[in-house]
């Protein structure tokens, strides 16, 4: 886009570069905060009807669709504490950092072809590393506000985070082994045309490891049933008590940023991203299944799917959340180590061999055609890996990897 | 974008060049902040230094195109030895505010020592011929892949240079010896750290020697006491 700015309107380069930098940073910024409200809303409505009441029902005419806006004013008017005991510097710059660490995983998550702040050539890594810096927030949050209930909130908090990396990072593992790449954007290009091409129905083993994913995913954003870290029957508010005001909901907007960015990831991981079920543009000859060319109106509704698809992980996350009791720090570590990351390693190894004794999957032919049309096009982006390879095929080098270096 | 690295005295608007704006920004940022951990008491505040200095780091690889890298550094050291680090200066701290105080001796000694790293660095980063030149630009697309392929076994990179009389056996060899290497340390560390047996007889024997020793006044009540408590 900048090029176009540049090569068309004739801004010079650094005045273009800022210009899509910053107009990129405003519409992540905008889909976090954005996105906190409707989903502070939509829990507490979900929370309601679970809980069998009406939830907000009166801010802002029905069903109280403005109640975050008045939260947010009322957050704004609230007075700002620090106890006495309290690390100044660390104290205040603790949500900052939470909210940090969301942002800049946004940066490289693509939300359609290559509608993406920064396409990188090992996405879904950087995401998953950056996601990890969120606990430092957390810790620092916990330390500097000097009181027990903090103290324990973070250390749970940090206990959990750093186990539950190592299931999450086998289970994000299997769909680079399947697409061949560590580009987010091959990787959702990969699952495009009917929904069988999606990575969950690739085979029984991607189908439980989606699940496992998911169950750590929701453990790593700290959210019910693991939310040890603010345990309110037993922590008060855990890793926030002392915060209130604007840094409080930083830290918020941290927390539901990264259910949004988990949700939106395994949608692009395993759910096709942005290629809906049905590969409507191209059944209408609109596209030809070269995203290269598709019109910006394709990409546009490959956002409003992933869009869909990250809300949905979300809304399950919350029915998850008023659904499921709390579970206890030694049934969380249990979780991890006994449960997600032996079956995690298991599908991981059943995965590699279903993609050795049955590389075309067993509806070969049928089903996969619409992906095999745009097979040529991924060759083709993936040229400078092919040349530096020779005459390697693209995607089976990577797969090599994975299986040898386990 | 021009990618002249150090192109700030043309210009004006040289100065505007993201490019060296960042490299110096990162650059600036891994300084200070690796100044600022030796230089604070606090062990928290250090950490929180040294993350901003690591951080910074990352960036710089990241701009020099190096993503694999960056986020290699985002991840392990950032994320989890610091994580780590400060999770364990939190568990073993004894006041609220851990305070390291360094002897004015130590101080000198550290500082001749970093001074004398320094003037190496120094020396060897300004002896190599090809960095006194202004950047070329960025090079060919950065990919992952060919460093995964070296790792086992396999030299991209010399495949398509035709090399095929010289072995290209990659990095296999040191890639598996670290990875055992570290097998083991995971073995020894669950060994050191797994839950002591206590050394005592089975509840079984504890009966038969209490009722060697003394006669039973109720028979399954001491019976029950003894099987409850040495577990």
């Amino acid at each position: 886009m900048a090029e176009f700015l540049i090569e068309t309107i004739g801004l010079p380069p650094w005045l273009s570069w800022t210009a899509i930098a910053g107009l990129s940073a405003f519409l992540i910024l905008n889909v976090i905060a954005g996105g906190a409200l409707v989903f502070i809303w939509a829990e507490r409505k979900i929370a309601a009807r679970i809980q069998d009441r009406l939830g907000p029902t009166r801010t802002g005419g029905r069903f109280g669709w403005l109640q975050s806006l008045a939260d947010g004013i009322k957050l704004l008017a609230k007075e700002d504490l620090m106890p006495d005991g309290a690390d100044v510097l660390l104290f205040r710059i603790a949500p900052y950092v939470s909210f940090c660490a969301s942002f800049c995983a946004f940066i490289a998550l693509p939300f359609a072809f290559d509608v993406v702040g920064q396409r990188l050539n090992v996405g879904v890594f950087f995401v998953v590393a950056v996601l990890g810096l969120e606990v430092f927030g957390v810790i620092l949050a916990g330390y500097a506000s000097a009181s027990k209930w903090s103290l324990f909130g973070a250390m749970r908090e940090a206990a959990q985070v750093v186990s539950y990396e190592v299931p999450l990072g086998m289970c994000v593992v299997v769909p680079v082994m399947l697409a061949g790449s560590m580009d987010l954007v091959t990787i959702g290009e990969k699952q495009a045309g009917w929904a069988s091409n999606w990575f969950i129905f690739h085979d029984p083993f991607t189908f439980i490891i989606f699940w496992v994913y998911y169950t750590c995913a929701l453990a790593s954003v700290n959210r019910a049933p693991f939310d040890l870290a603010e345990a309110e029957s037993e922590l008060v508010a855990g890793f926030h008590t002392e915060y209130s005001r604007l840094r409080w909901s930083f830290f918020f907007m941290a927390e539901y940023g990264s259910m949004f960015l988990v949700s939106a990831l395994a949608a692009i991981l395993f759910l096709g991203g942005w290629n809906g079920p049905v590969p409507i543009s191209q059944l209408l000859g609109l596209s030809d299944g070269m995203a290269v060319d598709a019109p910006y109106v394709l990409r546009l509704l490959g956002c409003l799917n992933l869009f869909v698809k990250a809300t949905a992980g979300v809304l399950v996350m919350m029915w998850i959340r008023w659904t499921l009791p709390r579970l206890r720090i030694d049934q969380v570590m249990t979780t991890c180590l006994k449960y997600c990351t032996p079956i995690a390693a298991v599908m991981f190894a059943g995965v590699m061999l279903w993609q050795l004794l049955l590389p075309g999957g067993l509806v070969a032919g049928s089903f996969r055609n619409a992906a095999g049309v745009r097979e040529g096009w991924l060759e083709q982006s993936n040229s400078g890996e092919l040349d530096s390879e020779g005459s390697m095929s693209g995607t089976i080098p990577s797969r090599r990897i994975v299986e040898v270096s386990r | 974008m021009n990618h002249e690295a150090f192109g700030l005295s043309a210009n004006l608007f040289a100065f505007l060049d993201w490019h060296g704006f960042f490299f110096l920004l990162f650059a600036g940022v891994a300084c200070v902040a690796a100044v600022m951990v030796v230089l604070s008491d606090n062990v928290v505040r250090m950490a929180l230094h040294l993350v901003l200095s690591l951080g910074a780091t990352a960036g710089l690889f990241f701009l020099a195109g190096a993503e694999f890298v960056g986020a290699m550094q985002l991840m392990i050291y950032v994320g989890g030895t610091l994580v780590l680090l400060v999770f364990g200066v939190m568990l073993t701290a004894q006041t609220q505010l851990v305070a390291l105080r360094t002897p004015a001796g130590d101080r000198v000694i550290a500082g001749i020592l970093a001074a004398a790293i320094l003037a190496v660095l120094l020396q060897a980063a300004f002896s190599v011929e090809s960095w006194q030149k202004p950047g070329q630009g960025v090079a060919a697309a950065p990919r992952a892949t060919p460093l995964g392929m070296a790792l086992v076994g396999v030299r991209v990179d010399q495949v398509a240079e035709e090399k095929l009389g010289q072995p290209k056996n990659g990095y296999l060899l040191p890639f598996e010896i670290v990875s055992v290497h570290l097998l083991v340390v995971l073995v020894g560390a669950a060994y050191l750290a797994r839950a002591k047996r206590r050394q005592v007889p089975r509840p079984v024997e504890i009966v038969a020697s209490t009722d060697s020793l003394k006669p039973r006044p109720s028979g399954v009540a001491s019976a029950t006491l003894v099987s409850g408590g040495p577990k």
